[in-house]
């Protein structure tokens, strides 16, 4: 039943998606100002029916219909329902329902929120906004249809991989997707200003809300997705350099560098053709990390749901993507001349852009050399942490003094005056260094220079804020904030890096172990029956023989059944100076259980300033509506 | 004469190759230095200038009735059915690290039948396999 609910709606979205090109064709001739009504009612339509064939497959998961052999294999029965409806995007057929859905509502309200502009430019952007949701829907009907039934219907499904079942990883790929699908619309809306010949501030008013609306998301998502990482993998750590979490990170290099040369264009009317790149790179970087993620190219201890036979396709797709815009670009490319003067704020937003490319391509390349090294020479490598450390950590130290200095500078041409500031502030941040290296007693001259620049960036920042309450100028707020949060950011991981306590030992029931200034004992080991899974919870008496304060941690090893599956639950103690982390495993029903004991320093203070990247973004939106 | 003008763009545009060229071969030379190298117990045996020490990673088949703990270490054999390595490793293993499943381990060489690993690869996916291992074991359980 539903499947055939649901692959009817799903040509009917394919039809609705023909017609609205053809119908934008033809209104790209007619000589009226307006787009026509009947075009808005299409994409009415296309809209609600997307989201409705959504909700179909959801229902199928809550119902656990069986029919539907995307529910068998992600979904079971005594799944508890949150995860039932998370379980509708934790696959990768379900999730490129969602992504096709983000693609049509990003275009419906491209169209209906942009009203003001040139009626050519709107509908040229709507066109290839169709030909993706249709290339992608094929995609979806010939390779990975969520609606496939199975007969005769199974009773019981295989289960979502308990690792999943968790509350951040149930919001990441929403977020995710609306960050990286959501840049779509500007891939699409640059290629119809090179065609349309919208270009210049218009254009960069046209596309400044959406490409801060998926900036805010896709920071959001990377954040969600570490944190994820921290609380359920069980290593401790939030960032690994692992092929997954860098092609997230890729478009969100590209993005960031757009939304400050967005900036230039909007102001200064210049560097069009550098945005409309960076446009298209945004989205075809999130579709080549899509691709090399689904594909299984990738060895990342990610990998969810690949499968070559999708990689084809998605490569297939994305060479006509890069091609086609490729062609389209150079065809309508016209020459601008640039003049800047070097002590312009214009220079230092290009700054940025250059640091940005510098990043970009460092990440690309520790991702991409193994794959090519392996298809030449059939030699396996993989490129180590300690690569993207070595090369990114001391790029950020300029990076962060020209991101504190740069919004410094007036547009066009500055005075000097600013000069001595400078020299005091870094003097400031020297002394502040000196003494949280005299205080913890650890040195290295990178790590110096880290906090040095940090510390330079935060002072820097809270003198802005200061300066904003005095003047009630509420423009730059958003600016201060994601650079503020990016200053602590820094900050933070760096004492955490420099100062956490880690120690691996096995312990068996009732022995204790001493750890510098902590003793733990493991006391004892409960079983509990929870409704899904069997839970074996080691109780631990954590004592900090300094001032003899006692608190317990209890990590869990979870037994799940439906599908048979181990895992490991760290305990976590989140304290607001430091985190106690704790996990138990244990190995062939050894009477010996292997513990990994960590004291991770100022751990939520890293996730607050992560998160103050993102709401700087979100601020400014929400001031941009007060304005209008 | 070169005006000015094209002096200056001429020397910026000297200064833009400059500076890539010199942020390429620091990209380069790092990730040199920072390749970890897959190998199987077999090709550890064969190979002749192994190095003692470097960070590597080897995986293969988890050996049945091979893991053995105590109060410092895991100790387990990996073997991809042709020969075979013993591994020891202190900390908690990821949560599909079994008898007789696929594994690698990131660490270095003590000699040729003995690895010190850092880090066991976690897989989140009960059914995935490494493509190293899966070649390896298509190769030699023929």
């Amino acid at each position: 039943m539903l499947s055939n609910i649901g692959i009817s709606l799903v040509f009917l979205i394919l039809i609705l998606s023909l017609l609205i090109i053809a119908a934008a064709v033809f209104d790209l001739k007619t000589p009226e100002q307006f787009i026509k009504k009947k075009i808005y009612k299409l994409s009415l339509f296309q809209t609600s029916f997307t989201i409705l064939c959504f909700f179909t497959l959801i229902i199928g998961f809550i119902n656990s219909d069986f029919s539907l052999i995307n529910v068998y294999e992600n979904s079971h029965t005594t799944k508890p329902i949150f995860y039932k409806i998370a379980g509708t995007w934790g696959n990768h057929e379900g999730s490129l329902l969602l992504w096709i859905n983000i693609l049509v509502i990003f275009s419906y309200l491209f169209l209906v929120f942009n009203y003001t502009h040139n009626k050519k430019f709107r509908l040229y952007t709507l066109i290839f906004q169709n030909i993706l949701i249709l290339g992608f829907l094929f995609f979806l009907l010939f390779n990975s249809n969520p609606f496939n039934a199975i007969y005769p219907i199974p009773v019981e499904g295989l289960g979502l991989n308990p690792i999943l079942q968790d509350p951040a990883l149930a919001i990441h790929p929403p977020l995710l997707y609306v960050g990286f699908v959501g840049c779509s619309i500007y891939f699409s809306a640059a290629l119809a200003s090179l065609l349309s010949g919208y270009n210049g501030k218009l254009f960069a008013k046209s596309i400044k809300t959406w490409v801060k609306i998926s900036w805010c998301f896709q920071t959001l998502g990377i954040i969600v997705g570490s944190i994820w990482a921290y609380y359920e993998l069980g290593w401790g750590g939030f960032w690994f350099w692992d092929p997954v979490e860098n092609a997230s990170l890729l478009p969100w290099f590209a993005i960031t560098a757009l939304m400050h040369s967005l900036i230039v264009l909007e102001k200064r009317n210049t560097l069009y053709s550098w945005v409309v790149i960076l446009c298209l790179l945004t989205f075809i970087l999130s579709v080549t990390g899509t691709f090399l993620v689904r594909s299984g190219i990738l060895n990342s201890v990610h990998t969810f749901a690949s499968d070559p036979s999708r990689g084809i396709f998605i490569l297939l797709f994305l060479s006509l993507m890069i091609f086609s815009s490729l062609i389209i670009f150079f065809i309508n490319y016209k020459k601008e001349s640039y003049n800047f003067n070097l002590k312009s704020r214009e220079t230092f937003i290009l700054a940025n852009n250059w640091f940005m490319a510098f990043f970009l391509i460092t990440v690309l390349i520790g991702m991409l050399y193994p794959i090519f090294l392996d298809v030449l020479t059939d030699i396996k490598i993989s490129v180590g942490p300690p690569f993207f450390n070595i090369v990114i950590i001391p790029l950020v130290v300029p990076f962060m003094l020209l991101m504190a200095v740069g919004p410094k500078f007036g547009w066009i041409k500055s005075q000097n005056k600013i000069i001595y500031k400078i020299l005091f502030l870094i003097l400031g941040a020297t002394i502040i260094n000196l003494s949280i290296i005299y205080f913890f007693d650890k040195y290295s001259l990178l790590s110096n220079l880290i906090f040095i620049s940090a510390i330079f960036l935060i002072l820097y920042s809270l003198i802005d804020i200061k300066k904003i309450i005095n003047k009630k100028n509420k423009l730059e707020l958003p600016r201060i904030i994601s650079h503020l949060g990016f200053g602590l950011l820094v900050f933070f991981i760096g004492i955490n890096h420099q100062f956490s306590l880690e120690e691996d030992f096995n312990l068996k029931v009732s022995e204790n172990k001493k750890i510098n200034n902590y003793e733990i004992n493991f006391k004892d080991i409960k079983i509990r029956e929870r409704k899904n899974y069997k839970a074996v919870i080691g109780i631990f008496k954590l004592t900090n023989l300094k001032n003899n304060s006692v608190q317990y941690l209890n990590p869990e090893i979870r037994i799940y059944s439906n599908p048979e599956t181990l895992t490991y639950e760290a305990a976590i103690k989140t304290k607001i100076t430091s985190d106690f982390y704790l996990t138990m495993s244990n190995v062939s029903r050894s009477e010996y259980y292997n513990i990994k004991f960590q004291n991770k320093p100022f751990m939520i203070w890293i996730w607050i300033s992560a998160f103050m990247i993102a709401l700087g973004g979100f601020v400014q939106l929400a001031l941009k509506k007060n304005e209008d | 004469m070169l005006t000015k003008k094209v002096k200056d763009r001429i020397l910026f545009l000297f200064f833009v190759f400059l500076i890539s060229t010199i942020a390429v071969l620091f990209i380069i030379k790092s990730l040199n230095k920072n390749i970890l190298y897959f190998s199987s117990p077999t090709e550890i045996k064969q190979s002749e200038d192994t190095s003692f020490g470097k960070p590597m990673r080897v995986g293969g088949m988890v050996k049945k009735g091979s893991i053995s703990i105590n109060k410092k270490n895991i100790q387990f054999i990996v073997t991809d059915f042709k020969n075979e390595i013993l591994i020891s490793y202190s900390g908690t293993v990821p949560n599909l690290f079994a008898e007789e499943k696929g594994v690698v381990a990131e660490g270095s060489l003590r000699d040729k039948k003995f690895f010190i690993a850092d880090r066991i690869l976690a897989k989140h996916d009960e059914n995935y396999m490494p493509p190293e291992i899966k070649e390896i074991i298509e190769k030699n359980v023929k």
